[in-house]
């Protein structure tokens, strides 16, 4: 690095100067310094996204998720920070009149699939253990990157599900279920691991309040739908394509995130309030005492968008004057002493005349070892080993 | 200063020769579309793009990838891939009113690889193979595993270059239940150089090309000749894409084509990174009178090939030459048919295949396998590779394949009995078509019961074959030389011809679908629930029966002043009344 330039002598003096003019000035630098403090010290965003339900009537489900995926990539996390997981495509379902789109909005106004969607788990992938092992990082080795959540200790995270639920579970595919105990181990395996900095959970089914309940780890915020014995509704069908579109809680959401953009100072204050009872039906709730800000700082960005910090460095680089000398000379390419032939798509005789592959001779197993030792123990037992003799 | 004033002299150097300490650039791309009408009147479109680099690739130290993709270097270079067939299909190619296909995939998602003969653990490679290309292509390839994967032994020889065709370095496996959308399409327009933003690539939207009939894309990576000497090997990676639009769905009945009709844009320029950009479109059925099609604009040259056994006519758009946009910016190009329907012949091609299972009820079944070959006097062979899953016990002694009337017996078959749960059934036959016939191979199963943990979500959809593949040699009417293929079209080099006087065509037939016996799922909630009530109800009752005592109990009175008199002695110690 680049020595900086040394201070000049008058600053100490001037600052001295300027400190006892303006005291006012003073506490306020000490009120940002505060605030500061309380801003979010992440450094990298990630989304997991889980639509757990299967069939074509479940439509809502995976535009439920599909709307969130969209907005939360408008706002800067990009397809490798996300971990999207449909249980069902509907979008390319026989059923769906107008194939490879999903809409929110009915009279097809809003297709929430877009043009360069990637799907990470898909169909019957969409599983609790792979859920789990997504979550706590415990997955086999050969699984490719886009299928991992690789965060660390400074990632905000935001978990968002949706599908049908009960108190206390949440369906996955109409065959297993997930308790809120599962869940809130999973997430105090990851608070172990220090696998986030901070956790935004929200979820979007009957009796969503249930499944947040029982979190016990630091830094989560959770939002929910509906409360401990309420339904939360869907919002409105669309008649040519003969399904409910959305659910009313996530609608309103998708239709308060539309109006974020990345440099918008929204807080989560406003997000607890987007779904009043006259809309939703549902009361949704939320649950902030294992979080140690305050939710009138947290701004939405922070988890649905992808802020960097930027610091502007007036310091130069000197480039390495060596480098240019090098050089990447290609190495020739061997080359064969008689010329390559293409294989004969089909040679007749050659597979006519195909010896049988020799199956592997393997000694007998247990079984007929033991059948045999078992009838020449009889046998000896029965005659007498003065027999042997006649045998050799 | 002096140091800041050489680095930036040698950022200027490093910048200003970029490829003066490399050489000339050794790899190109070449991209093409290929419209053909088909006899039933809707319209396929062929995309290829084909990266060739002249390079070996298993050298050590590769890291400048230019055209061709590093995600699927590396993935060569690592794993010791020779050559690597990987196809995601929604829909099915309809052989007797489509014609023959270039190159027909098999629905759901198929994949298979030849290895190098340096790989120690062939199984290892193929299972980490699978899961890294599901990352990539965003497909469920993980499922692949030793339930579905076979070795064929006659089917699927390389395509590329080859030495050494040992089946034990081959392994095929299909997903028939793989379903083709959008997150696939989108990793497979990334792998282009230009991307979905110039050149042939910018038609294929994925609103259009999944309202179709037939959408199959594939990538395919091989060894190729790199001259006509043959003497070094340079790896080639085609991308193919097929799609066959719908009269009525997308033509709104009238047979008229254009490319804004058919993708909702138009072609404005080539892609700056191909050495070569043509659109070709298949004019054949002009007869020597007049002309049945008319293609606008005019094109500027006209390509015959012998494709598939026929000479057929292209119309060549060349996007690189810069007399094609001197009219408007963009390309649209239009077809007109001159002459109503009825007056096209609909020839029949020579192989094509049909595949079905029949039989009742939920224990056994029977699938059948019918196989014309409408050439009127050559006979030839064809391999039919099956693969059964192992919850559809075959029986091989009820093999029959019939012919015309009499038996026809294969002269090569390669069996292996399915293992459970590891294992499917493998039947490979080499056939003889006499000219003219239908061959048909019927063949009975027994369903199996499976645990109740290894049900999909889903189990009364079905379970599904795979579907299976026929490899002829058919005999062509004309001659087919093996010319040099670099200057020939792509889609006319996609198999490598050997012989002239036949071409290699591969079919595959429908997936089949069969239910499986499914148990009640929500049976055993049923069983705890009905059990708790009877040993509730029963052992309850017997034991209140037993351990409690009865006595009699004073009927009140009722009364309300009755009542609160009575509370008012209890209070006071007197008996109540």
């Amino acid at each position: 690095m680049a020595g900086a330039r040394p201070a000049p002598r008058w600053l100490p003096a001037a600052a001295a100067l300027l400190w006892a003019c303006c005291g006012s000035a003073a506490t306020d630098g000490i009120q940002d310094q505060a605030e500061q403090f309380f801003r979010s010290g992440h450094t990298n965003n990630w989304a997991v996204l889980v639509c757990t339900s299967r069939f074509w009537f479940n439509y809502r489900h995976v535009a439920n998720t599909l709307s969130v995926y969209r907005s939360v990539k408008r706002l800067g996390i990009p397809d490798s920070h996300i971990v999207l997981m449909l249980a069902d495509d509907m979008a390319c379902n026989p059923r769906n009149p107008k194939p490879a789109t999903v809409f929110s909005h009915k009279n097809m106004e809003l297709n929430v699939y877009g043009d360069d969607v990637e799907v990470d788990y898909r169909s019957y992938e969409v599983t609790v253990e792979n859920f789990l092992r997504v979550l706590t990082g415990r997955i086999p080795p050969s699984t490719p990157r886009s299928k991992r959540l690789l965060s660390d200790d400074r990632s905000n995270i935001l978990i968002y599900m949706t599908g049908h639920g009960g108190n206390g579970f949440l369906k996955f595919q109409d065959s297993e279920e997930i308790t809120n105990v599962e869940l809130a181990d999973a997430f105090e395996q990851m608070w172990q691991k220090r696998r986030y900095n901070e956790l935004l959970f929200i979820i979007d089914t009957c009796q969503g309040a249930s499944m947040y309940e029982r979190f016990y780890s630091p830094n989560i915020m959770a939002l929910a739908s509906s409360q401990v014995g309420e339904d939360s509704l869907s919002h409105q069908p669309d008649l040519g394509i003969g399904v409910h579109l959305m659910d009313r809680y996530t609608f309103y959401v998708l239709e308060f995130l539309e109006e974020i953009h990345p440099a918008s100072q929204t807080n989560m204050n406003d997000l607890f309030q987007v779904c009043p009872r006259s809309l939703c039906v549902s009361t949704p709730g939320h649950r902030t005492d294992l979080f140690h800000r305050d939710p009138q700082n947290v701004l939405i960005t922070d988890f649905f968008g992808s802020v960097r910090k930027v610091e502007i460095t007036t310091q130069t680089v000197a480039l390495d004057p060596n480098l240019v000398g090098l050089e990447t000379r290609v190495p020739n390419d061997e080359m064969a002493t008689e010329p390559l032939k293409y294989a004969e798509q089909l040679p007749v005789a050659q597979i006519i005349h195909q010896k049988p592959k020799q199956k592997d001779w393997h000694p007998p197993g247990g079984f007929i070892l033991g059948l045999w030792a078992l009838i020449i123990m009889v046998f000896f037992k029965t005659y007498g080993i003065k027999h042997m003799k006649y045998i050799f | 200063m002096a140091g800041a004033g050489a680095a930036v002299l040698g950022l200027l150097l490093l910048l200003g020769s970029p490829g003066g300490s490399t050489g000339p650039p050794r790899d190109s791309l070449r991209e093409e579309l290929l419209l053909s009408p088909l006899p039933s009147g809707d319209l396929a479109a062929t995309f290829q793009f084909r990266a060739r680099w002249d390079s070996e690739l298993h050298r050590e130290g590769v890291s400048h990838y230019r055209l061709f993709p590093k995600a699927l270097g590396q993935l060569i270079s690592k794993y010791l891939v020779r050559e690597l067939h990987l196809s995601l299909t929604q829909g099915f190619w309809r052989t007797r009113t489509w014609g023959q296909p270039y190159l027909q995939a098999p629905a759901g998602a198929e994949l298979w690889v030849w290895f190098q003969d340096s790989v120690t653990d062939v199984d290892k490679a193929w299972k980490e193979l699978s899961n890294i290309l599901s990352g990539i292509f965003c497909a469920s390839l993980n499922f692949i595993d030793s339930t579905n994967t076979v070795t064929p032994t006659a089917s699927f020889k390389p395509l590329g270059l080859a030495n050494v065709t040992d089946h034990h370095l081959l392994r095929y496996a299909v997903l028939p239940r793989e379903v083709v959308c959008t997150e696939n399409l989108t990793p497979w327009k990334k792998l282009l150089p230009c991307g979905s933003k110039a050149g042939l690539a910018v038609l294929l939207k994925a609103e259009r090309l999944f309202h179709s009939s037939y959408h199959s894309q594939a990538v395919h990576i091989r060894p190729i000749c790199r001259d006509a000497s043959c003497l070094s090997v340079s790896w080639e990676l085609r991308q193919t894409l097929t799609v066959v639009f719908d009269t009525f769905s997308v033509g709104q009945g009238k047979r008229d084509w254009s490319l804004f009709k058919m993708f909702s844009r138009t072609v404005t320029e080539a892609c700056p990174l191909a050495s070569e950009s043509k659109i070709y479109v298949d004019i054949s059925s002009k007869t020597q009178e007049n002309e049945l099609l008319e293609v606008t604009p005019l094109p500027l040259s006209v390509h015959e090939a012998p494709v598939q056994g026929d000479r057929r006519t292209y119309a060549v758009y060349d996007l690189l030459s810069p007399s094609l946009f001197n009219v408007s910016r963009s390309l649209n190009v239009q077809l007109k048919w001159k002459r109503p329907q009825d007056s096209l012949d609909l020839s029949t091609p020579v192989l094509h295949a049909q595949r079905y299972v029949s039989g009742y009820g939920l224990q056994t079944g029977e699938i059948s396998t019918l196989i014309y070959n409408t050439h009127p006097y050559r006979a030839f062979p064809v391999i039919l590779l099956e693969t059964v899953p192992w919850y559809l016990r075959l029986y091989v002694h009820t093999l029959v394949i019939t012919t015309k009337g009499k038996e026809n017996k294969p002269s090569y078959i390669h069996y292996q009995p399915a293992q459970d749960r590891r294992r499917p059934h493998l039947l490979e036959m080499l056939i003889q078509l006499p000219a003219n016939s239908v061959t048909k191979i019927t063949i009975q199963f027994e369903r199996a019961l499976l645990k109740w943990t290894e049900y999909t979500p889903d189990p009364n959809h079905g379970f599904y074959v795979s579907p299976s593949v026929l490899s002829a040699l058919v005999p062509s009417v004309i001659a087919m030389k093996a010319e040099d293929a670099e200057q020939n079209p792509l889609f006319t080099s996609l198999f490598p011809s050997s012989d002239g006087s036949s071409y290699f065509v591969r079919l595959y037939t429908e997936p089949l679908l069969v239910n499986l016996p499914t148990p009640d799922f929500s049976m055993p909630y049923n069983v705890i629930c009905l059990t708790c009530t009877v040993v509730a109800v029963c052992y309850g009752s017997f034991y209140n029966l037993l351990t409690r005592t009865f006595h009699v109990e004073e009927p009140s009175r009722g009364g309300l002043a009755k009542r609160l008199a009575n509370i008012i002695r209890k209070v006071r110690g007197v008996p109540p009344l």
